[in-house]
């Protein structure tokens, strides 16, 4: 229990500052130039990046989960009626996981879109511009494919992650989204009332504070490794967390060391 | 269509005068993302021709049978499969460079180049300009990523190609292969080339005047 509560919050505090989707990865920079001249309107187009993401993590996860990878429930009961039992449970159709994904992330658009639209118009007034938009947006597949690679990806099956791990990524991931683009928008706004030169204003200006906005996230590197130590102290639950084996201990003058 | 250009203008048009990079700020992601060094700058630009081009012959040959409000989801689906097969046939023959490659690979689905290619060209002309399109477009992207990638392999590790051509001494700019180095250097150039733009077009009207 405890190590799921301090995984839980190292992929939280992981997908929010150290490996930040926009600085780190560089997922959703379109609208992190595009959409970054006013703070509302980030905040606006974070908080709706937030909520699509996290809508298309649950899909993703219940369809990779359910569906997908091999020996999945759904696809092995239906292959059931088709090919002896033997055959279905060796049923991949992880090979179709990008073409499933995309239509998943676009339906669920047109359905929040739609769904907002009729229940709560002053919410869609906000996000309206700016849902079509994030279809094409690559922080939602990134985060899909994210969750896939730890399901399918996984040696031991019940290290696959459950659908709260998906979803703390995918919440955070947004959230990190949101952080980035405000502070870029902030820095726009001052920047409006500096002399730029002629070649770097737009885009290249834009860029340029990126590189040390993603200086500054950098100073978060290995934070996760450190939070870890100090959340599970003994040895062996730390490579229990890490999969690591379990080290030698001998002693020394200086008291017990670990080798290996 | 007359007043479509043709195959050799959008061939063109796509290496210089629209490159997908610098001048229209598309598929920034990968621009970004693999350019730590040059061969994974090719082996994206490789995979980006091969969907690229497939998807704008297949668009322009069904161009005539597309709804409109269904296009977009028609065109991703295309695109879909397509970088299905690239992703497939990468982990089959270069596995170390999937590896590196990871995610960007799969994220050349929701690459706005492509995407923005199919609206613009292939649904509204023929399978012969559109391939035209895709190739000049497609060596337009590997030009600014070959440009991104050069600067920051040499800087950041003193080699190109991984063979060293700067002297040992050289102290390696580790930030440059990192993320920060990635978009300054981007930056850097697109403020290059909107100067050298800029300084053409004052020549010319010097010499016009």
């Amino acid at each position: 229990m405890l190590n799921y509560l301090v995984d839980i919050f190292l992929i939280a505090v992981s997908a929010a500052l150290i490996n930040n989707f926009v600085l780190h990865y560089f997922v959703g920079i379109c609208p992190f130039v595009g959409v970054s001249r006013r703070i509302e309107m980030a905040f606006g187009m974070g908080c709706a990046v937030t909520f699509v993401i996290s809508i298309a993590a649950f899909i993703s996860w219940a369809i990779t989960t359910f569906i997908l990878v091999p020996g999945a429930p759904l696809s092995q009961w239906i292959a059931g009626f088709f090919v002896p039992a033997e055959t279905a449970a060796k049923v991949d159709l992880t090979i179709l996981s990008y073409i499933v994904y995309i239509l998943a992330i676009s339906s669920s658009v047109q359905f929040v879109e739609m769904y907002v639209r009729k229940f709560y118009p002053p919410l869609y007034k906000s996000f309206g511009v700016y849902l079509p938009l994030i279809t094409t947006n690559c922080a939602i597949l990134f985060a899909c494919l994210t969750i896939m690679a730890n399901i399918v990806g996984v040696d031991d099956p019940a290290d696959a992650w459950d659908l709260g791990r998906s979803l703390v990524l995918a919440i955070f991931g947004g959230v990190g989204f949101t952080i980035a683009i405000v502070i870029m928008a902030g820095i726009r706004e001052e920047l409006d009332l500096c002399d730029v030169p002629k070649p770097f204003q737009g885009a290249a200006i834009t860029l340029i504070v990126a590189g040390i906005l993603a200086l500054g996230f950098m100073g978060f590197t290995g934070v996760d490794s450190g939070l870890r130590k100090a959340l599970t102290p003994t040895v062996e639950k730390q490579a229990a967390v890490e999969n690591l084996p379990v080290g030698k201990m001998v002693k020394t003058a200086s008291g017990y060391r670990l080798i290996g | 269509m007359a007043d479509q250009p043709t195959s050799l203008e959008r061939f063109v048009q796509g290496i210089l005068p629209e490159n997908p990079v610098f001048r229209q700020l598309l598929g920034l992601c990968p621009t970004l993302a693999v350019t730590n060094n040059m061969k994974s700058a090719i082996t994206m630009t490789g995979a980006v021709l091969f969907v690229l081009f497939c998807a704008n012959v297949i668009t322009s040959l069904i161009r005539n049978l597309l709804k409109p409000h269904l296009r977009i989801v028609i065109f991703t689906l295309t695109i879909a499969t397509f970088v299905t097969i690239a992703d497939r046939f990468l982990a089959a023959y270069l596995y170390q460079m999937s590896k590196t490659l990871g995610p960007y690979i799969p994220l050349i689905i929701v690459n706005c180049i492509i995407i923005c290619r199919c609206e613009v060209c292939a649904s509204k002309q023929g399978v012969i300009t559109a391939g035209a399109d895709a190739i000049g477009q497609s060596i337009g992207f590997g030009i600014a990523l070959s440009a991104i990638a050069a600067v920051r392999e040499i800087l950041g590790t003193g080699m190109f190609f991984e063979i060293r051509v700067l002297p040992a001494a050289w102290p390696d700019w580790v930030v440059m292969v990192l993320p920060p180095g990635a978009f300054l250097t981007f930056g850097l150039l697109i403020g290059l080339v909107n100067w050298y733009e800029g300084f053409r077009a004052q020549k010319a009207g010097k010499i016009e005047g």
